[in-house]
């Protein structure tokens, strides 16, 4: 008895209470998303809202069992876990079922279940592990290799499913090499292979190389001329063209035609308002109708009347932005930000590195799952079907967002007691 | 140290967050605060202009008896920018038109707007829009727009009550109120009566879903403005009398006029042949129209006002009326008549000579009146021939003929009182003279009358030297209410002369040409006319009112080609007059013989 209440006094409910109030915002959200005069009932099982709130109850019951699991299980399953995950992701690759074109769900009687979201934990679960095992020295080949191992695997074989933007979550772990002491370097380089890759794009292969060059040169000026650093400059400027050159030539080539135009649509090269560029059309027609106070509860038209597409999974936020503007925008980015910043806060006040790794997962996960999916409701990213966390319908996701989430939570009641 | 040095990663890890933050938070601020192009679209996405059409208003006799009234139909329409890829084959099966009709019909809507909407397909049968209905989110761009027609009980007053129809381009570039595919009153009441009948257009602003579905309207209605239904008119016309008159007219090429002449008020207005007026309603109005339109008989013609006959005989009191007022005439004076073998106009009746204007009149001696006239031409006191004739003239039209009545219908023709500038163009200014001209003297030559225009003379003669400006429409809204003012207008005649041409009408059905007619218990003032017609057989005229005194209707029948006045539009004003005052007719054999001839 002291014991547990030992536990529920530790936790922090900052991150509990924050929780709650992001799941609920959700299951009002998916509500007004599909609202049905005939259906009025938020209760009723039959409609999604209905699923939702029973997702929600199982979630806080899978928090409750997990609040109540001892905290070593997890560090020492670890790698268990994982295993059974890469299993899981195996046997759907054999024997799951195709919804909207991607072969990645169980499906168990009229739910679903979808590993893929599940193995988002559990390699976040592995990588602590990893890194929280005695002298681990990043600049080690073998260090660097493994965890690129532990985050490809689980991706690739999601990428088989034809699941894009979930394998793309696992790039959100170079935050947490980041922490383990990769150089910010390595962010700056993907920083700009971004930048370049989207302005090759734009702007055309020629400008590009013009410009690396001309920075090269301006470089070359300022820079301390010693040998190392000129052969540093000419590799880095031959690598920059020989990137630009391989983005012209990966679109060009290996892209299909459908992923082409929404590259070209994001990128304001095309108009394509029936096509690829429906959905961010309708999207930010929804939200940029709601005005600053937006349109009130239940008047959203553009959602609820089917003009945006997944108004409820992946397009929930067009709901609250419709509906409660820029003040309801405002709400749920501070809630992301706030959450984030306090996974990071308690991250570090972690004396264990598996906590403090999986903390920084955590934020990770998180924190590239809101930038793709608000991103892409505003027109700022390309279209990747990511859910938005704790918001979007849907029960697997929000059962492994809970679970990702709860682990942290209780990793970080139990600091003082794992030293 | 390494460690310290890692955790204070943890700033540059927030600081990413908070970047990316703020940036959606600037980047919302902008589509959702400043840039109100998203509100546009998302209304142009989501809501639907539906314009409500009112009602035309109702169509009532004098008596309350309902003559037209509406009947709901179903206009398609089309969105030409929210049309996608729908099912050709099935739409045009439903719709019973073809793939090039489909092509056809888009092309126009396209040109018109692709963004407003327009008629694709009028007047769709309920059957149609049944299948429609189920299937119309299928056929996103589409939809059913309620409409009224007008539907007639009885098929008559074709001519009276116009049609209505679709409204012009060079209407809507005048009158903005006037959208593509509307529908105008095009003749007739329908036409000077469109702005009360058609009320007024309400818009109801509804919101679709992705699939072209109303799913409610926008706001709870608050933007909604409802349509205001058109007003009902009240006719003065006797819709027993209308039908009556127009049964008797079947088969024959004419019109009547029947006006109440105390009030002005029209009892009966047509114009033979005639159609149903259901035929220029709805769908089948084009083909039909298109039909009446190519008939030799022209039943589109509403003779009633737009024809013009020489008046003949009937024409002739209004010599004696001129001669009276000027003094060149008065009851003592005496023309001789050689009958047949009269100068330079010979007599077609046989009666006593010499003879006063009573005879005159009551006989229609050709000759008396040729005396008539020359004289008050020649010796008119005017200061000369000219002079003379100007003011033969000016009397004559303010008798109401020769310029439009003024009635509240719409396409009056003016009917023809030649000037002396015509002459002159004719002859040469002074060259010409009461010889010259001799064909006036009995309403014929250049004089050309409505049958309109002869109602109103009777309803002068009856009203003994005045007339209120003959109109259809008795009150707007509601029963009783007096829809407006019609003008009392008093010929240049004193009324002390109209006694005399009235006695000699009196005369007319007791003694002369309309004897053979006389009804049992009406005492009727008329007068027959058997107009010469250039083009063809005489012209059969009559005009009259009774009962004599206190005339509660005038009339006037025209029948073309049919000979003498006495034949033909004499038994059929009668038997009309009979109808309208004693309530039913009693002479049965008349009527049976006026119902059955066909003279065309």
């Amino acid at each position: 008895m002291r014991e547990r209440k030992n536990i529920f006094n530790n936790i922090d409910w900052t991150l509990v209470i924050l929780y709650l109030v992001m799941v609920l915002l959700g299951w009002v959200s998916i509500y007004a998303a599909v609202y049905n005069e005939d259906y009025k009932n938020i209760f009723d099982i039959s409609q999604s809202y209905g699923k939702q709130m029973i997702w929600i109850a199982s979630s806080i019951f899978l928090a409750l069992v997990i609040i109540l699991t001892d905290a070593r299980f997890f560090s020492t399953f670890a790698y268990a876990i994982y295993g059974f995950t890469i299993f899981l992701l195996l046997v759907v690759l054999a024997i799951g079922s195709e919804v909207s074109g991607s072969k990645s769900w169980f499906q168990i009687g009229s739910f679903g279940i979808q590993p893929a979201e599940f193995a988002k934990f559990a390699t976040n679960l592995a990588l602590a592990r990893f890194f929280s095992a005695q002298h681990i020295n990043i600049k080690d080949i073998r260090t660097r290799l493994l965890p690129l191992a532990i985050m490809g695997i689980p991706a690739l074989l999601i990428l088989l499913q034809n699941d894009t933007g979930s394998a793309l979550v696992y790039s959100s772990f170079v935050l947490v090499l980041y922490r383990m002491g990769l150089s910010g370097n390595y962010l700056l380089a993907g920083a700009l292979v971004v930048v370049i890759a989207l302005s090759t794009l734009m702007v055309g292969i020629v400008y590009v190389m013009i410009l690396l060059i001309l920075m090269a040169g301006v470089l070359f000026f300022f820079m301390k001329r010693n040998r190392r650093n000129i052969i540093n400059l000419i590799a880095i400027l031959i690598l920059g063209i020989g990137f630009t050159y391989s983005v012209e030539y990966a679109v060009g080539n290996f892209l299909g035609e459908h992923q082409k135009t929404r590259i070209n649509v994001l990128l304001g090269k095309q108009i394509d308002l029936k096509g690829a560029g429906y959905n961010v059309n309708q999207s930010k027609i929804a939200i940029g109708s709601g005005g600053f106070s937006g349109k009130g509860f239940l008047n959203g038209t553009q959602t609820k009347y089917n003009f945006v597409p997944e108004q409820s999974t992946d397009f929930i936020f067009c709901t609250v932005g419709e509906e409660w503007g820029f003040l309801g925008s405002l709400v749920v980015i501070s809630l992301f930000m706030t959450l984030l910043a306090r996974i990071i806060m308690l991250a570090e006040r972690q004396r264990s590195d598996f906590s403090r790794m999986y903390g920084y997962g955590v934020a990770a996960i998180l924190f590239f799952h809101f930038m793709i999916n608000i991103g892409m409701t505003i027109g700022l990213v390309p279209v990747i079907g990511i859910p938005l966390p704790f918001f979007s319908y849907g029960g697997s996701s929000l059962w492994a967002f809970t679970i990702l989430l709860f682990i942290f939570i209780k990793q970080d009641a139990n600091r003082n007691a794992l030293l | 140290m390494a460690n310290r040095t890692l955790a204070s990663r943890k700033q540059t890890v927030i600081a990413i967050f908070l970047v990316i933050g703020f940036i959606y938070l600037v980047r919302l601020f902008y589509i959702q605060v400043i840039d109100k192009s998203y509100t546009l679209s998302a209304n142009n996405n989501v809501l639907r202009y539906v314009t409500q059409y009112p009602a035309r208003g109702l169509i009532y006799d004098r008596n309350g008896k309902l003559l037209v009234y509406n009947e709901a139909v179903y206009d398609l329409m089309v969105l030409p920018r929210q049309v996608k890829e729908i099912d050709t084959a099935e739409f045009c099966r439903l719709l019973e038109i073809t793939i090039e009709g489909f092509i056809e019909r888009m092309e126009k809507a396209r040109s018109y707007s692709k963004y407003k909407p327009s008629l694709f397909e009028k007047q769709i049968s309920k059957e149609t829009y049944g299948y429609l209905e189920e299937k119309m989110y299928r056929f996103p761009g589409f939809f059913v727009q309620p409409r009224t027609i007008r539907f007639y009980p009885k098929p008559m007053g074709a001519h009276l009550f116009g049609y209505v129809g679709e409204v012009t381009q060079g209407v809507i570039d005048k009158k903005p109120y006037y959208k593509s595919g509307d529908y105008i009153g095009i003749s007739g009441i329908e036409k000077s009566y469109e702005e009360v009948l058609r009320g007024v257009k309400g818009m109801k602003i509804k919101m679709v879903d992705v699939h072209n579905r109303e799913v409610g309207s926008f706001q709870e209605g608050r933007f909604d403005s409802a349509a205001i239904m058109g007003q009902d008119i009240y006719l003065s016309i006797d819709a027993e009398l209308q039908e009556y008159g127009e049964l008797l007219m079947q088969g024959k090429m004419g019109s009547v006029v029947a006006i109440e002449p105390s009030s002005g008020e029209i009892l009966a207005f047509l114009s033979s042949p005639a159609y149903d007026p259901n035929l220029l309603v709805g769908r089948v109005r084009g083909k039909n129209f298109k039909l009446l339109s190519e008939d030799p008989v022209k039943p589109l013609l509403n003779r009633a006002m737009a024809g013009t006959y020489p008046p003949g005989s009937t024409f002739k009191m209004v010599n004696d009326l001129v001669g009276l007022q000027e003094g060149t005439l008065d009851l003592n004076t005496r023309y001789t008549c050689q009958g047949k073998g009269s100068s330079p106009i010979r007599c077609t009746h046989d009666h006593q000579s010499p003879l006063d204007v009573y005879v005159a009149i009551n006989q229609s001696c050709n000759p008396f009146h040729w005396q008539v006239f020359r004289t008050f031409i020649t010796n008119g006191g005017h200061g000369g021939i000219r002079n003379n004739f100007v003011s033969w003239r000016n009397h004559v039209m303010s008798l109401g003929f020769g310029h439009k009545l003024g009635t509240d219908l719409q396409f009056e023709l003016s009917g023809n009182i030649p000037s002396a500038e015509t002459f002159d163009a004719i002859y040469g200014k002074g060259h010409w003279n009461a010889m010259t001209i001799r064909s006036l003297s009995i309403g014929q030559g250049e004089i050309l009358v409505t049958p309109l225009q002869l109602a109103n003379y009777a309803a002068v003669m009856a009203n003994r030297g005045n007339y209120i400006v003959p109109h259809v429409v008795k009150s707007v809204g509601e029963k009783g209410k007096k829809s407006s003012e019609f003008k009392k207008v008093v010929p240049s005649i004193n009324p002390a002369h109209f006694e005399v041409a009235v006695e000699g009408m009196r005369q007319v059905a007791t003694l002369g040409t309309a004897r053979w007619y006389q009804i049992d218990s009406v005492t009727m003032c008329g007068k027959t006319g058997t107009a010469e017609n250039p083009h063809g057989d005489d012209h059969s005229l009559f005009m009259a009112f009774a009962p004599a005194d206190n005339p509660r209707i005038a009339i006037a029948v025209v029948i073309e080609n049919a000979g003498f006045g006495s034949t033909w539009a004499l038994p059929i004003a009668s038997l009309m007059i009979e109808k309208y005052i004693t309530g039913k007719v009693k002479r049965k054999d008349v009527e049976e013989k006026m119902l059955t001839t066909k003279l065309y």
